[in-house]
């Protein structure tokens, strides 16, 4: 199972919930799932970058999660 | 408005151009002649990017009016290399990766060359203040103090001039 | 992906840039540099106003002027929804971008654009665009961090609500965004702590002062197709955020690269696209623009300047157990300062457990920020760096050792979250401490400061295009403007595979017309993003040519290999196949040799950079100089050296000007004052010693030969290894930058 944490501006959503363990394989199914638990939580996440294992992912709904990949929320950075 | 008649000797070539009073040598370079090497980075004669070498004296060319230059020698970046080879200056910036972007390259050079005229073997302090008015923010000037003074090194060196080219 | 080797034939070589040539000549053409028959000259009228409502804005006189072709305001731009885009364009806003390419009510900053006219003259149209009357309704201002966050401050926008607040505002303000950063137990954290410094910071504004001024030539088609040729970090995205603006398709719209003459992050966006395709749409002709000096200054760039609290609790061991840190960052006219960054990076060298970060975006009347190398990291690591400094002169521990003993590892999870991989942080430190200059004598009035720095690294969206020539030449073709070197880096890697010379490859920064979509050269990716891409179609080329040559040789495809430019017969029943020959007869084994590749790959590998500084100050003048200069950063894998050598002493540079010079001045009435390179001083050659540089490598295991970005970095750890150099020489803590000579005059007079 994929590892989500959430930062702290979400956690007001999660019910102050820092992480959990969620069943999908890829980033959409996540969001889908999420939103089940935590209504509103997609809306959120839309201007959120994703992090998969480490890795900032544009666009990142298709991506595949492996089970023990770990996700995070982090704001969009950009290089120069 | 009726347009001023210059003529001058450029990269050795007696040419003759029309120019508005008002334009600098480097409007007249870029916009009359279409010689676009020498570039304009401020238009205030702080960076160094438009230099060019005027009568063997070393100007910013957005300080000069182009009218100024009647009856006397300009050199650009455009005349610095030989038919068939480049000048040591040239083949050191090649070789020593002295840009990165390249824009203030020809400025440099012009620089790097007005002060090789007049010390061909300058020291690291010498190089470094002969090019103190040209800014390159891309390498900070470390590759480029070093190719001027390979390039130096190469000009009093007949071996390594043969080498080159 | 294969693992590194060594024992490259090209990888890790110095040859001669492609475009060396071109640009030791002068034969290169940069933004400025283009210019087509008949075009006309586009000028910007720009606000001598802070803050102003436009109450009108009369055209008559300057439209009935001679050669006058067309004016626009912002009233020709069409009105863009207020969201924020996602994907390849993650944070920028549209909308905000639209108002900051033309003011619409209101302007919000001096030289925020008005009006743009194009005529047939540069002259005509200065003169136009003097003639166009402006009405305006000044407007209280503000212009520090402090003042713009206060309860009862004039707000910007209307509309803006503060956003990551713990419970939603009730009116607008002009702090766009809380970020927060929150793990452990921060009261334990201080209860075991032995020493805690706390200090507060301020960085000016300072612009990315690359020497090629923003510049455009456009020309727009009857049938409203357009082209232009402009000097940008990215192509495609000058297509995508100008047609956007403009509510053009992208597809309508060729935009063709020209040489960009430095960008440090200030040409990832748009400025002068958008009017210059507009006025010729409505001048059926093609238009130039060409930016000032005074205009890049005062409507381009910068990037923030900042406030920052940091406190740090040790224990004595050395061991890091408690950190805060609050940062306020300055966006400029819109949301979108690099506070994101500016909040993962603060503390991401560090493995801390109890951790509060606290991060606020702020609007004021100031030029919209851009990004700037690292953007929002550098500052960030000004602080936290100056407070392990102090911390570890408290804990009597070296300042490298006690930052080994609490340096992130491969497996630790950053102050942001995900774990790190595969990182060379312990290598830089240990490489500076080993390093001759750190234990190099000092004399009076000279002091030595050590700072680290981090940044993400990026990967992004990527095509290439590698093709092999009749004669057995290859053509590398990208979509990645080419800033400092990476049209080489990709020729080697090209040359690598395919084991052929590099100098027989021609690598190609194709317009948006001819190849895929390419993210912008940004993020420190061209080498690892565009590399992985030139790395796999010349791996298919290869796996093509193998099978080729199997069916010329009518054997199965395993009796061919590959080797130093060949097709070989494993059984040596043939003779070699030449890549020339392979090419030639490509007609007769299925056509031209060609592959593509697109990727968006993960696995960017994150930098790390240790910098040592020596520096001599003078206690009358109060003037700092650079003695010795150190850089030793973690490349993964340096390509082509040279061009890595030069990002890191490009960056510590640039760090230098940051820490010493450079600042965004203003009168009190929000007015800049120096808006010109005499007074705006970057560092020049006479200011500075040789930089050393160090390049580690650390191999990033998600690219084929091992590459992390290193285009960033090495900006970031510059203003706090200068300040704890200048602390060693004086005793004095400087806290604001930049440690000009009047502010160390000051303070050591403070005695």
């Amino acid at each position: 199972m994929a590892r989500v944490f959430f930062p702290t501006s979400l956690q007001q959503l999660t019910g102050g919930l820092e992480d959990c363990e969620v069943e999908a394989s890829t980033v959409r199914e996540l969001f889908a799932k999420l939103e089940d638990r935590f209504p509103g939580i997609r809306e959120q996440l839309a201007s959120a970058a994703v992090a998969i294992d480490g890795d900032v992912v544009p666009g990142a709904l298709l991506e595949r999660l492996d089970p023990d990949s770990e996700v995070h929320f982090l704001p969009a950075i950009s290089g120069g | 408005m009726s347009r001023t008649h210059v003529t001058c000797v450029l990269n050795g070539d007696e040419i003759d151009f029309l120019c508005n009073d008002y334009q600098t040598l480097l409007s007249a370079l870029r916009d009359e002649l279409g010689m676009i090497g020498t570039k304009e980075g401020c238009g205030t004669g702080d960076c160094g990017a438009c230099s060019v070498i005027l009568d063997g004296q070393l100007v910013c060319s957005c300080l000069v009016f182009a009218p100024e230059v009647e009856g006397r020698r300009v050199e650009t970046i455009e005349g610095l290399a030989e038919v068939d080879h480049l000048h040591p200056l040239q083949d050191s910036f090649l070789e020593g990766a002295a840009f990165q972007c390249g824009v203030c390259t020809p400025g440099f050079l012009m620089a790097a060359k007005a002060l090789l005229d007049r010390n061909p073997s300058p020291t690291e302090t010498e190089v470094r203040y002969g090019v103190a008015g040209n800014l390159c923010r891309c390498t900070g000037y470390d590759k480029i103090v070093r190719s001027i003074l390979d390039a130096a090194a190469r000009m009093s060196d007949p071996e390594r001039q043969k080498e080159a080219t | 992906m294969t693992t590194t080797r060594t024992g490259y034939k090209w990888v890790g070589t110095r040859p001669v840039r492609h475009d060396g040539l071109d640009k030791v000549t002068g034969r290169a053409r940069f933004g400025a540099d283009y210019a087509t028959a008949g075009m006309l000259h586009g000028v910007v009228l720009r606000s001598p106003h802070v803050h102003a409502r436009i109450l009108s804005i009369d055209l008559t006189e300057a439209a009935a002027m001679p050669g006058v072709k067309a004016i626009i305001t912002g009233a020709d731009l069409p009105d863009i929804p207020d969201e924020t885009g996602t994907g390849s364009e993650g944070g920028i806003n549209f909308r905000d971008l639209s108002r900051n390419i033309l003011a619409r009510d209101k302007v919000l900053y001096e030289g925020h654009p008005v009006a743009a006219v194009a005529a047939v003259t540069l002259r005509a149209a200065q003169r136009a665009a003097e003639a166009i009357e402006v009405d305006y309704e000044i407007l209280p201002a503000v212009l520090s961090l402090e003042e713009a966050m206060e309860d009862d401050a004039p707000v910007l926008h209307d509309d803006l609500f503060t956003l990551g607040l713990d419970s939603p505002p009730d009116r607008p303000s002009n702090i766009s965004r809380r970020r927060v950063i929150a793990r452990g137990d921060l009261d334990a954290g201080w209860e075991e702590a032995d020493v805690v410094v706390e200090r507060e910071y301020t960085t000016k504004a300072v612009h990315q002062g690359y020497i090629e001024p923003h510049a455009v030539v456009a020309e727009t088609g009857e049938d409203g197709r357009s082209t232009l040729w402009c000097s940008s970090q990215g192509h495609f995205a000058m297509r995508t955020y100008t047609t956007k603006v403009l509510g053009w398709e992208p597809g309508d719209m060729k935009v063709i690269p020209a040489e960009i003459g430095g960008g440090f992050g200030g040409k990832t966006t748009i400025y002068l696209e958008p009017l210059a395709a507009l006025l010729s749409r409505r001048a059926g002709r093609a238009v130039k623009m060409v930016m000032t000096r005074s205009e890049v200054f005062r409507a381009t760039g910068p990037t923030s300047g900042s406030v920052m609290r940091i406190k740090m609790g040790a224990r004595r061991d050395g061991k890091l157990v408690a950190a805060t840190a609050w940062m306020a960052y300055e966006a400029g006219a819109f949301p979108g300062s690099p506070i994101g960054p500016g909040v993962m990076t603060v503390l991401a060298c560090y493995d801390i457990p109890n951790v509060l970060i606290e991060g606020y975006d702020v609007v004021l009347n100031k030029p919209k920020v851009a990004a700037y190398r690292a953007p929002g990291a550098p500052m960030a690591a000004f602080a936290a760096e100056s407070v392990v400094d102090e911390l570890a002169e408290e804990l009597g521990i070296d300042p490298i050792e006690l930052r080994l003993r609490n340096a992130v590892t491969e497996g630790v999870r950053a102050v942001y979250g995900p774990k790190y991989r595969k990182i060379g942080f312990v290598e830089t430190l240990e490489e500076a401490r080993d390093h001759p200059h750190y234990s190099a004598p000092l004399g009076p009035w000279q002091g030595r400061g050590v700072a680290s720095g981090y940044w993400f690294n990026f990967g992004g969206e990527t095509t290439a295009t590698v093709s092999i020539n009749e004669d057995g030449t290859a053509v590398v073709m990208s979509g990645c403007p080419d800033i400092g070197g990476t049209r080489a880096a990709l020729a080697q890697m090209a040359a690598e595979e395919l084991g052929i010379d590099v100098h027989r490859i021609e690598p190609v920064v194709a317009d948006t017309h001819s190849i895929g979509y390419n993210d912008m050269t940004g993020g420190s990716r061209v080498a690892f993003a565009v590399g992985i891409a030139v790395v796999d179609a010349s791996r298919q080329l290869i796996e093509d040519m193998c099978s080729r040559a199997a069916l010329i040789w009518d054997v199965p495809r395993e009796e061919v290999e590959w080797v130093d430019g060949r097709a070989q017969s494993v059984t040596g029943a043939s003779a070699p196949l030449t890549l020339e020959e392979l090419a030639s007869g490509a007609g007769a084994t299925g056509g031209p040799l060609s592959a593509t590749v697109t990727v968006n790959p993960r696995g960017a590998g994150a930098g790390f950079s240790t910098q040592i500084c020596d520096v001599e100050v003078d206690p009358d003048t109060g003037l700092v100089t650079v003695l010795r200069y150190t850089v030793v950063q973690d490349a993964g894998r340096a390509i082509h050296p040279d061009y890595v050598e030069g990002q890191m002493q490009g960056g510590a540079v640039q760090g230098i000007g940051w820490a010493l010079n450079e600042e965004y001045i203003f009168d009190r009435n929000g007015v800049m004052e120096n808006p010109g390179f005499l007074d705006y001083r970057m560092p020049v050659a006479s200011d500075l010693p040789m930089i050393d540089t160090v390049i580690v490598e650390v191999p990033n295991p998600d690219h084929p030969y091992g590459v992390r970005g290193v285009g960033e970095t090495g900006i970031i750890p510059p203003m706090a290894a200068v300040a704890n150099a200048v602390y060693a020489a004086t005793g004095k803590r400087m806290q604001d930058l930049p440690m000009s000579p009047v502010r160390v005059l000051e303070a050591l007079s403070g005695d």
